[in-house]
């Protein structure tokens, strides 16, 4: 019985790590309708910008994150900027198809840079430590950390998309562009700081994806898989959704792995069919669409 | 000099061409209506002057200076404010959130703000927590006029504001007119409704086909004038 509930609380730490994955995605295709192929490569791309930033001046990564948030914010801008709003209109698949490309440069650039090793980031002390739970039951500070700071993301978009102007912005913009312009909200800046937000929250879930396991270049497809999952599973829109998404991903997983380790990412993948099939459009989708 | 002024206007749906050389003025302080029927050009007109169409800089001028290139962002930010056909509120937000979005990109000290606004239409001052998809027709109408107020504009664009609603709810809405008129807001009026842009204009002008066919003021006009300006001879 220990076993199960131990399962279970992994799975939902897990969800946490699987939310902040699919968080920029959500945000980028809520504001602006693009879905970014180049999110999974995007987070690896932001590890190891943390990894050098961690190493060059020997810094503590969290601090390392503080200062990668930033340059992540300026790329995340500069490539909506000058790259993916020439993308935008009304046929899907240009944007489709330039951030499928954008895909294989930053893998193929990251290859180069940093050779297909497997890297970690070191989080000290911090990745073994655990809170006792009594009765047996331990959680990591890591796992619980990564699962906060997914609730805490949400929280502050929610607070940004809700109270201030800027998000009002972005609403407007994603119910109805053309109407957005009229209340002068330029779409493009909008659209540019999206992305420089999402590329922020892709830095925190990368920092928790490498110290959770190693990563590589290559890594970036398989995550964008389970972000997807995740925004799906949440439906659209819903950022709270996509926090559900990625509980019900992560539970999947562990109670799949419980059973028989081969099941792990197949349990994932099978919920996520079993949710498309039963609720179509999610299971918090937006009332407007 | 006009405050707004088109000079020799003209826009185009790919190869369709909606609008051929219009040339309209709009004085400080004055409400002028453009009537037509249906698929004269109208909201073309009033897209064309927001920015939307993207048209050559000196085909729409604004105090003095050509803004026919500018992005309808800019435009909006210079003091034009739009109610668009069919209201068009965001969906996903309250009333009031329907109205704060409306200074966005424009925050000038002015008669109008929030409160302004529901003292206008108090009906709005009930509903302000609830979500816009909720609200009647004419309410939608109100908060979408309140929103476009809420930037204080210098010239208020309405496209169609009578359209789909019952007469008295057109009426209520066409008496917050002098109101804003009297705050020094010019307006700037489309309507198919040619007895209500009658009664508030200072100065009409009859589209037909994407051509000018009669301008003048209402009280000059005859019937027999009208009709020929509207339906054709």
């Amino acid at each position: 019985m220990i076993g199960w509930i131990d399962t279970v609380i992994q799975g939902v730490l897990l969800g946490g790590l699987y939310a902040l994955f699919a968080v920029g995605l959500s945000l980028i295709f809520g504001i602006m309708r693009l879905v970014n192929l180049a999110h999974g490569d995007l987070i690896v791309l932001a590890a190891f910008v943390i990894l050098v930033i961690s190493r060059a001046l020997g810094l503590n990564i969290f601090v390392a994150l503080v200062l990668a948030a930033p340059i992540l914010f300026g790329i995340g801008y500069a490539l909506q900027h000058f790259l993916l709003n020439r993308t935008l209109g009304r046929d899907i698949l240009p944007p489709l198809l330039v951030t499928f490309g954008l895909s294989i440069i930053v893998q193929n650039g990251l290859l180069e840079a940093f050779s297909a090793d497997s890297r970690r980031l070191d989080a000290d002390a911090l990745e073994t430590a655990s809170i006792a739970l009594g009765g047996g039951l331990a959680v990591g500070v890591m796992p619980l950390m990564t699962l906060v700071s997914a609730v805490a993301v949400i929280f502050a978009l929610n607070y940004l998309f809700y109270r201030l102007p800027l998000g009002r912005a972005f609403r407007a913009t994603s119910d109805d562009p053309e109407i957005a312009q009229l209340m002068g909200v330029d779409n493009r800046r909008i659209f540019a700081l999206a992305m420089g937000l999402a590329m922020v929250v892709t830095a925190i879930a990368a920092l928790y994806l490498g110290t959770r396991a190693t990563f590589d270049p290559s890594i970036g497809p398989a995550r964008l898989l389970y972000a997807f999952e995740a925004v799906i599973i949440g439906g659209l829109g819903s950022l709270w959704g996509t926090l559900a998404g990625g509980v019900i991903i992560g539970l999947a997983q562990t109670i799949g792995a419980h059973i028989n380790p081969e099941w792990q990412i197949l349990a994932g993948h099978v919920a996520f069919l079993v949710v498309l099939v039963l609720r179509p459009r999610g299971l918090f989708p937006r009332a407007v669409d | 000099m006009a405050l707004l002024e088109t000079r020799k206007l003209t826009a185009f749906y790919r190869d369709f061409q909606a609008l051929f050389g219009i040339d309209t003025r709009l004085e400080a302080g004055e409400t002028v209506a453009i009537i037509g029927a249906n698929g004269a050009g109208k909201s073309t007109y009033l897209k064309a002057i927001t920015g939307l169409l993207g048209g050559e800089p000196e085909s729409v001028w604004f105090d003095g200076k050509p803004i026919g290139a500018l992005a309808p962002a800019e435009i909006m930010q210079l003091g034009i404010s739009m109610v668009p056909e069919g209201r068009r509120l965001f969906p996903s937000m309250t009333v009031e959130e329907n109205l704060l979005i409306g200074n966005y990109g424009r925050s000038v000290p002015g008669h109008w703000s929030i409160e302004a606004i529901f003292e206008l239409f108090p009906r709005l001052r009930e509903r302000r927590h609830q979500s816009s998809t909720t609200l009647s027709g004419g309410e939608q109408q109100m908060t979408a006029i309140g929103r476009a107020l809420m930037s204080n504009p210098r010239v208020l664009l309405c496209d169609e504001i009578s359209l789909g609603l019952a007469p008295i709810v057109i009426r209520d809405i066409y008496q917050a007119l002098p109101r804003i008129k009297a705050t020094g807001t010019s307006v700037m009026l489309v309507e198919q409704d040619i007895v209500q842009a009658m009664k508030v204009a200072d100065r009409i002008y009859c589209f037909q086909e994407g051509r000018i066919s009669l301008t003048g003021n209402p009280s000059a006009l005859t019937r027999e004038q009208i009709h020929v300006a509207y339906f054709g001879s």
